[in-house]
């Protein structure tokens, strides 16, 4: 292709990218290095029904805003927000090195640190939902696969379905059932003979309700891929296996999963990101007090009363830095196997 | 016969109250609000004017989407319901306007107490009182044979001997969801032991002290008796249990007091032993473990002169005094409005007012401390720390949060 030629035909999608992917990182990572200016305080009588006029602090708007139009950006506070106890907290994780002198105390310390805490749960979830993803949806896929022609398109259907539920609505789907009243939460009491247990109360409980939602939710993703993949493998290679004497477990080995294994590998990266942002079971399940993540942390400094731009910023470029360094090893692999082709 | 009469008496209300609004208005309204009973009937109000459209907003999200939709010029919306906590917000963000020459034009149905006067300026509207209170089950308490507790050691005493006499399993209820309930009840209970949220005069956070501590192991105490899933149990969630008939205790808003009973499946048991009191004391101290507020309505300031004007008058039209005279509407709240008389449903509300319940602070800072106790109590309350530990996670986070905002160096 002529160099013109692919200017031009590469052009729109350049565009795009830059106004859609670029310039929205540029600006959260200005957002990130810069703050509100320092907030200026004044004394004002304030008159409210049944109690009264008191003397309360408020905002001098009119100083404020001739800050804010001095100085539109904001101050500039370079890595202190990264830095802070919301973020990477290195000065508490210095002190905590100081204090402690096993490494349980320290892990100890670190885990009461909001993000060290996030990250906890987050790779916990990733190291558990990715693989069981891939697995089922394997699975779910060579079931399909070997239904008669007439009953897949049904089977696929109901396979999608969990795919195809509104994430928050599937996890309040979930939510209401393991409700120590719900008929999972029930039947849980009932298996393990304690009336008393609450999946909502136990942090443990609670992390395998959400690993659980991640399975479920995700596994058809994986099959619909898996199942197209299945579409194209050549018939003669599984005869032949067939002939050598393969039983249908070494056919799998040997001959399917070799064949499906660029698929797994795109499985498993968008796993791996959609996974590091898992946001909406812990909405769902309302279990905050239990498990939190960036995306959560993202969502709790814009919500509410205390719109804190700047730490949400931080925490986005975070969870970017994150993604790159958790795709890493994938990229780096993909990026071998293109200069091999080379 | 009764039935008869209050029919009759609203049926009067209704046609008068229709005969008297001749409320035109010539610009576009536009209203966002919390979506509780006497908010609702707010917004219904406002939508009596004719001459040009009156939209409303009213959802639990609002304190989410109020200052990005009154930020734009022009703003999305002419006017945010807020209370003391929320009207912080608009006011840190500058984008409600004064309200002094609206009030003059206007305002002759409004009463001076109910003008929120920020550095003289009239900067809100408010038409209803807010705290919380306590609620009972009567017969249960008739069974164990307990006055309605007034101290929070008896309620615990309470629940200890219908928990014992095999009445409930979980008697108190509370609003003690992670995040922004759980925080709201730790206030609650710290100013019940005289604690005082920040260093005189200053942003410096003082909640990790003896009060502090105080103030979650009462907490702590009072969750032994709770559902064991308190930590994800909202305000909506509490009463559904109330209504339900599992629980017996609970502290909860004033606002929703009358609709307690109202709502679909609430048992009769419920329905005939429902009643309520003032809030409850704690620890031996005389200013109750609750908080007062005020619901009250604002203007945006960015947008036209005309539309400020409409949205003033469809909002005064919306809390005229002639709405008293509704039966129904008169009982969904504890009204600042003249001609209020007051219902059953609001003893809890004016006892609170009476014996001198602190106002919920309206602070530039406040709402980062609220923020930082609602994410950082529930490890406390799940037994996975200390109460002080729990405390000094808050004051750091709070801190953290404050030196970005700029309220603290």
């Amino acid at each position: 292709m002529r160099h013109s030629t692919f200017f031009w035909f590469f052009l729109p999608t350049a565009a795009a990218m830059i106004l859609f992917i670029a310039l929205p990182i540029v600006s959260v990572v200005f957002q990130s290095i810069y703050a509100p200016h320092p907030a200026v305080l004044v004394e004002v009588e304030t008159c409210t029904p049944l109690v009264g006029c008191t003397t309360e602090t408020a905002v001098d708007q009119d100083a404020t805003r001739q800050l804010r139009e001095s100085q539109p950006l904001g101050r500039f506070v370079g890595l202190d927000i990264f830095l802070d106890r919301g973020h990477l907290a290195t000065g508490e994780m210095g002190e905590a090195w100081v204090d402690t002198d096993s490494w349980g105390a320290f892990f100890n310390r670190l885990s009461n640190l909001p993000f060290y805490r996030a990250m906890g749960f987050t790779l916990t979830f990733i190291i558990f939902v990715t693989p069981f993803v891939i697995l089922l949806g394997l699975l779910i896929a060579l079931a399909v696969n070997a239904l008669h022609q007439s009953l897949r398109g049904l089977a696929i259907f109901f396979s999608l379905l969990p795919f195809v539920v509104t994430p928050i609505i599937g996890g309040l789907v979930l939510y209401w059932m393991i409700d120590s009243r719900g008929i999972l939460g029930k039947a849980i009491q009932w298996l393990v003979a304690d009336p008393d247990l609450s999946l909502k109360a136990s942090t443990g409980l609670m992390w395998i309700a959400l690993i659980v939602w991640g399975i479920w939710h995700a596994a058809p993703f994986a099959f619909v891929i898996f199942y197209a993949g299945l579409q194209t493998l050549p018939k003669d290679q599984i005869e032949a296996a067939q002939i050598d004497g393969a039983t249908r477990f070494q056919q799998v080995r040997y001959v399917i999963v070799p064949h499906l294994l660029p698929l797994i590998t795109f499985v498993t990266l968008i796993q791996l990101m959609d996974n590091f942002k898992v946001f909406e079971p812990i909405i769902a399940f309302q279990a905050a007090a239990h498990a939190q993540s960036l995306s959560y942390f993202i969502y709790n400094d814009l919500q509410g009363e205390t719109r804190q731009l700047s730490s949400a910023a931080s925490t986005s470029v975070l969870t970017i830095l994150g993604v790159a360094i958790l795709l890493s090893p994938v990229l780096v692999r993909t990026w071998r196997d293109f200069k091999g082709k080379m | 016969m009764f039935l008869k009469k209050v029919a009759l008496i609203s049926a009067i209300a209704v046609m008068t109250g229709s005969a008297a609004t001749a409320c035109e208005i010539s610009a576009r309204v536009s209203i966002v609000g919390n979506e509780f009973p006497a908010i609702q009937t707010v917004g219904a109000g406002a939508q009596e004017c004719s001459g040009a459209e009156v939209s409303t907003n009213l959802t639990k999200d609002h304190q989410s989407i109020n200052v990005p939709g009154m930020q734009g010029n022009p703003a999305e919306y002419t006017s945010a319901i807020v209370a003391n906590s929320s009207i912080v917000a608009l006011m840190n963000e500058d984008v409600i306007r004064p309200l002094d020459d609206l009030v003059a034009k206007h305002g002759k149905d409004l009463q001076s107490s109910q003008l929120i006067k920020i550095d003289g300026k009239v900067m809100a509207v408010a038409f209803m009182a807010n705290a919380q209170h306590l609620m009972y089950r009567s017969d249960v308490l008739d069974q164990i044979g307990v006055e309605p507790p007034s101290t929070y050691e008896d309620m615990l005493a309470a629940a200890q001997m219908i928990r014992d006499q095999g009445i409930m399993d979980n008697p108190i209820g509370g609003a003690y969801a992670s995040g922004w309930n759980l925080a709201q009840e730790f206030n609650n209970m710290f100013l019940g032991y005289g604690g005082s949220h920040f260093k005189a005069g200053t942003a410096e956070p003082s909640v990790n002290n003896a009060a502090g501590v105080q103030t979650l192991e009462m907490m702590k105490s009072l969750s032994a008796y709770m559902n064991p899933d308190f930590l994800t149990h909202d305000s909506n969630a509490t009463n559904a249990e109330y209504r339900a008939g599992n629980i017996a205790l609970l502290n909860m808003w004033g606002s929703r007091a009358a609709s307690q009973t109202t709502a679909d499946g609430v048992t009769d048991a419920v329905k005939n032993g429902h009643a309520i009191a003032g809030p409850m004391t704690v620890g031996g101290g005389s200013a109750p473990a609750s908080t007062l507020w005020w619901d009250g309505w604002t203007v945006a300031k960015n947008i036209s002169d005309e539309e400020a004007e409409a949205t003033f008058i469809a909002l005064v039209n919306a809390i005229r005094p002639s709405k008293m005279e509704d039966e129904a509407i008169r009982t969904q709240a504890v009204w600042l409005i003249d001609g209020y008389q007051p219902t059953d449903a609001a003893i809890g509300v004016f006892e609170a007012a009476k014996m001198g319940t602190t106002p919920y602070p309206m602070l530039p800072y406040m709402g980062l401390l609220h923020s930082a106790l609602g994410n950082e109590l529930s490890d406390f309350m799940q037994g996975k720390e200390s109460a002080e530990q729990a405390l000094a996670d808050v004051e750091a986070a709070y801190v953290a949060a404050a030196k970005e905002k700029g309220f603290l160096n």
